[in-house]
């Protein structure tokens, strides 16, 4: 089971991030794509059933190129395993001793895995999945078959979730029920700390008493409007946060005819595109020179999105365009993260059961299963989350057809 | 000429004071709240161009943006419906002569400090004037409640319960008074909003605004310093930035006084 | 349909450019260097050698052909195989079918590889798609960890222990005593063997090869044109290549030799018991076993036994590996694929000086190769005799 972490002796030098090897073929990051996403896919031959591993152009059995990704069990059987004392690569060079396994997937190919330690010895069943390392490309990773307690503990498991257990939590924007919500979650999920942020704080919000009673919470004025006072608050503790949730946001239900001017969508990008683009320039260098710090050093920066930055919901146009322009953003923030090996996860509700989705009928996403879902995403280490049902259902049909689901919207 | 020439000597020489008003504008600076589904007034924000950096290697300065009502800032007729068809009524209509005038500084910051909700009303001014004599025309009359010193503390600023917010300010017959009574140039608080912060509930709501601005009067807010004027005596410069058919702006307002 | 024999062809002069650790020249320094010799000792112009066969890890962005120009030659045939440690094997039967079809008359075959500080980490990374893909993103040990899985299944499935492979480790060591080019020159005993550093379970530091720069040649011609030149040589009595053998198998216990062994045995009309020495692909020394066991010298799974009963010295019971193998003279890149050729020359020619197996006749080199994911993808093995 994890320690706690010893305080850090501030004086010390903080060892800088390394990424492990991140070269994969075009063809491989059909396993990065669904792994992002918390899935196991591997090739299965259209014309002859054969699953393929290691991805390629081409079945191993029967020549078809007709290879689709499949969503796989992960069910094997462990047929050896190693433990590395030496390494090619500085990531891993810094982690030794570090342990491998070889299975046999139940669906037929043989694998090389990275290997919990609560797997002894071969010959074990296995669940197999894949998981995003530092380098956010796609490894297999194998687990003990059956869950137990303090699974997520396994040192190298850690490498490739973002647990938030004894690590340190930057929550914006507190004044919403997300927002108490992510904090009771970050709280049952053994955060050390939690910063919780919340704009205009002169006007008193309700659930302010109950954060202010959660002894790991620390309120902090911010409002990512502000340049000043976001270069202030990530000054005053940048160089402590190991996990960001940024889900403040400015929702306003308004397309473009039935709000006369851009003073509110300018409101909405104010807060939805530049003050991520705020926060991110002030806060992220500090957690990009803390890739490596550690047992629990900076591993992660969660957006809250929206299903909308994918498709334009005509009713919350505005909304939707600043959302699609934060999405691009949040991209762009992935790749400057990426060399520090700290995770952008971008999270795509469909509707929120909050005030400004008054009218929408339901289903609507909790604040606590959206605050749940972001919990479980950093413990999966899972990039792009698209959480609950409505969610899921509006994935499914973007990619199905992104064009049918434009019409879809604008009914 | 001469009283101009004399003016300059006295102010080189000291004999006349010159007392800054105005708050500093900065982000942190409370704004005006309106409910969220409304429009809303940009506060004050500011963004560096340059600082002597490769975005501009001699030089520094910012972009700022902010609503025309927002710190220190006048209000024009036209702000209220009940002004928007007067003429003359906009900032840069504004004849330039009406942004000076004299002042009269009624203390109600007694009052103010034991009740944030305190509503000057026409015996207050009638009492004021008892003391010191008949309000003049084309005056600004300033309320001073000290409000201003709470300014570092947004929270008590702004003052809110779940009610809203309560902050000091006149009642409808004493706006009346002033206006069709004493014919002043305009009304100052230190609170945000001449009106006070639940005149919501009178009678009209918002009377301030209604009945000055429906007059063709001016109204100043956010002001500091009230309690280095004199209650009569001092003269104000009140000069908002001229927007072509603006509502109001922010402004630097000064006022002089004259050392006896 | 029976296989035409080797019949006519001559496989003459081994040659060995001494291996150094790390080498600041390029892989073209090295193969030049091992042709020079070659044109030296066997008393020809270069202009006489009309066809070349290149083995090179490190060559790139270069082939072959580049090769030609590089050292001004104009071959009429010229081969390029990059089949890492199959390549002595696959080199040889291809040179010898050219020769005696009349493609060419002078064939140089070589093979080498340069070793810069950061040359191993860098082949390792690019190795093939699927080493980049799906093995060297965990934990970068490179075919260590293939061979530490292969290693631990084999020690599970047959019983092997750690002493049977250090006892194929040791007796090398004492082979490559009595051969000067050997990087290793220090006798190993069982018990430093034992108390080696480990490097991935189940394997310890003298458990693997250590990447070196060299270079490594041979000539195949007419023997008619060997006779001429006088100088000595051996015959290609029989061989097989295969290419990844046995596909299913959930782990690599067998290669290609175990398919195609008796082709090659019916080949040279011999069987294993009248091989004089055997000169395996010996990476890591499972694979020595996996070799024995394949190329039917014993059963399958009956390698330990086998290493328990036999003395492995080039004056023992069963000579094998006999400079001492990649496991004490280093792996030169692809000129490991050619050391047991080279060696098996020496053997037979009578030019292996204090390591010379008495009055050796026969001889098998075996090659393996090309980890490309989860096992050796290319195996190969010829019978040379005298």
């Amino acid at each position: 089971m994890l320690e706690r972490p010893k305080r850090k002796n501030p004086v010390l030098r903080t060892r800088l991030p390394t990424l492990p090897p991140a070269a994969r073929s075009r063809v491989a990051l059909g396993l990065t794509a669904a792994a992002a996403l918390g899935r196991f896919e591997l090739q299965q031959c259209k014309d002859c059933g054969a699953v393929q591993y290691p991805p390629r152009e081409a079945c191993h059995s029967c020549l078809s190129t007709k290879l689709i990704w499949q969503n796989q069990s992960g069910t094997g059987e462990l047929v050896a395993a190693t433990v590395l004392h030496h390494s090619n690569d500085l990531f891993f060079r810094e982690r030794l001793p570090w342990r491998l396994g070889y299975v046999k997937l139940d669906s037929g190919p043989m694998v090389v895995v990275h290997l919990h330690h609560l797997i002894k010895s071969s010959p074990a069943k296995v669940t197999v999945r894949a998981m995003l390392d530092r380098a956010g490309q796609a490894v297999l990773v194998a687990r003990p078959e059956k869950e137990t307690p303090n699974m997520a503990d396994d040192r190298q498991l850690r490498e490739f979730t973002c647990d938030p257990k004894f690590r340190k939590i930057f929550v914006t924007d507190g004044k919403t029920n997300l927002g108490q919500a992510l904090v009771r979650s970050f709280v049952n999920a053994g955060a050390d700390l939690i910063w919780v942020g919340h704009s205009e704080p002169w006007k008193k919000f309700a659930g302010f008493d109950e954060l202010q009673k959660v002894s790991q919470v620390t309120l902090l004025p911010l409002d990512l409007t502000d340049s000043k006072n976001v270069r202030e608050v990530a000054a005053e503790i940048g160089g402590k946060v190991d996990i960001v949730v940024n889900n403040a946001e400015c929702h306003r239900a308004f397309g473009i005819g039935n709000r006369l001017g851009v003073e509110t969508a300018r409101a909405e990008m104010d807060v939805n595109y530049f003050g991520l683009l705020r926060l991110a320039q002030e806060l992220g260098p500090a957690m990009r020179s803390r890739g490596a710090d550690g047992q629990s050093s900076a591993v992660a920066w969660v957006n809250i999105l929206s299903i909308y930055a994918h498709a334009n919901f005509p009713p919350h146009g505005t909304f939707s365009a600043s959302k699609a322009a934060a999405h691009s953003l949040a991209q762009c923030l992935r790749a400057e993260m990426r060399p520090a090996g700290v995770r952008v996860v971008n999270v795509f509700p469909g509707p929120v059961d909050d005030e400004w989705n008054q009218l929408l009928p339901p289903p609507k996403l909790a604040p606590a299963a959206l605050a749940a879902a972001v919990v479980k995403a950093l413990q999966d280490g899972v990039e792009d989350v698209y959480p609950g049902d409505v969610a899921q259902e509006w994935l499914a049909r973007w990619r199905d057809n992104p064009k049918a689901l434009e019409r879809e919207l604008s009914a | 000429m001469n009283a101009l020439l004399n003016f300059t000597k006295s102010l080189t020489a000291g004999k006349i004071r010159v007392i800054d008003l105005t708050h500093t504008l900065s982000p942190e600076f409370p704004h005006i709240s309106l409910p969220p589904e409304m429009g809303q007034a940009w506060p004050f924000r500011i963004e560096e161009v340059s600082h002597y950096d490769e975005r501009g290697p001699a030089w520094y300065w910012n972009n700022f943006s902010c609503g025309e009502h927002t710190g220190t800032h006048f209000d024009a007729p036209v702000h209220w419906v009940s002004g928007k068809d007067l003429p003359n009524n906009a900032v840069d209509s504004i004849p330039p002569e009406n942004f000076i005038g004299p002042a009269c500084v009624i203390d109600c910051s007694e009052e103010a400090a034991k009740n944030p909700d305190f509503l000057l009303n026409k015996k207050h001014l009638l009492n004021f004037e008892k003391r010191y004599g008949r309000i003049p025309p084309r005056a600004w009359v300033l309320m001073r409640t000290d409000w201003s010193k709470r300014a570092d503390d947004p929270i008590a600023y702004q003052n809110y319960d779940e009610t809203g917010q309560h902050t000091p300010g006149p009642d409808t017959d004493a706006v009346k008074f002033l206006v069709e009574e004493r014919d002043i140039l305009g009304f100052g608080t230190e609170s945000i909003g001449t009106d006070a912060g639940q005149a919501y509930h009178l009678r009209p709501p918002y009377p301030c605004h209604y009945f000055m601005h429906g007059a063709g009067r001016y109204g100043l807010q956010c002001l500091t310093n009230l309690d280095r004027l004199p209650a009569t005596g001092a003269v104000v410069i009140a000069a908002p930035l001229k927007i072509r058919n603006g509502s109001g702006s922010p402004l630097r307002v000064l006022a002089l006084m004259e050392i006896s | 349909m029976t296989r035409k024999s080797y019949e006519g062809v001559a496989v003459a002069v081994p040659v060995t450019v001494p291996y150094v650790r790390y080498s600041i020249r390029a892989a073209h320094w090295w193969l030049a260097k091992a042709l020079g010799e070659l044109i030296k000792e066997s008393n020809l112009k270069k202009d006489d050698i009309d066809g070349l066969s290149v083995s090179s890890f490190t060559l790139a962005p270069d082939t072959a052909v580049g090769l030609t120009q590089h050292l001004g030659l104009s071959p009429r045939w010229l081969d390029h195989v990059p089949y890492g440690g199959a390549s002595g094997v696959v080199a040889l039967r291809r040179a010898a079918r050219a020769v005696q079809a009349g493609d060419a008359e002078v064939v140089a075959c070589v093979a080498g590889d340069t070793n810069h500080v950061d040359s191993f980490r860098l082949t390792l990374a690019n190795f093939s798609q699927f080493a980049r893909d799906a093995v060297y993103p965990y934990g970068a040990g490179g075919p260590n960890a293939s061979f530490a899985f292969l290693t631990a299944y084999y020690m599970r499935a047959y019983g092997a222990t750690r002493e049977d492979f250090g006892k194929l480790c040791v007796a090398q060591r004492a082979n490559a005593l009595n051969y000067p080019q050997a990087l290793f020159k220090k006798p190993l005993t069982m018990d430093e063997y034992l108390a080696a550093r480990p490097i991935a379970d189940p394997l310890h530091l003298f458990d693997c090869v250590m990447p070196c720069a060299g270079a490594e040649a041979f000539l195949v011609l007419s023997e008619a044109r060997a006779i001429h030149l006088k100088i000595p040589f051996v015959k290609v009595l029989g061989t097989i290549e295969r290419h990844n053998a046995f596909p299913a198998d959930p782990v690599q216990m067998r290669a290609g030799w175990a398919l195609d062994k008796d082709d090659l045995y019916a080949q040279a009309g011999v069987g294993p018991e009248d091989m004089d020495f055997v000169q395996t692909y010996d990476d890591y020394p499972v694979i020595s076993l996996m070799q024995l066991e394949d190329l039917g010298f014993c059963g399958k799974g009956e390698g330990p036994a086998f290493v328990r009963r036999h003395s492995f010295t080039h004056d023992g019971s069963f000579p094998l590996n006999t400079s001492g193998g990649q496991l004490s003279v280093g792996q030169a890149g692809a000129a490991g694929g050619y050391l047991g050729m080279v060696e098996a020359i020496r053997q037979l020619t009578g030019q292996a000086a204090s390591r010379q197996v008495e009055d050796a006749k026969r001889g098998v080199a075996s090659g393996f190769g090309m980890i490309n994911y989860d096992r050796g993808i290319a195996s190969g093995a010829a019978i040379l005799g005298c």
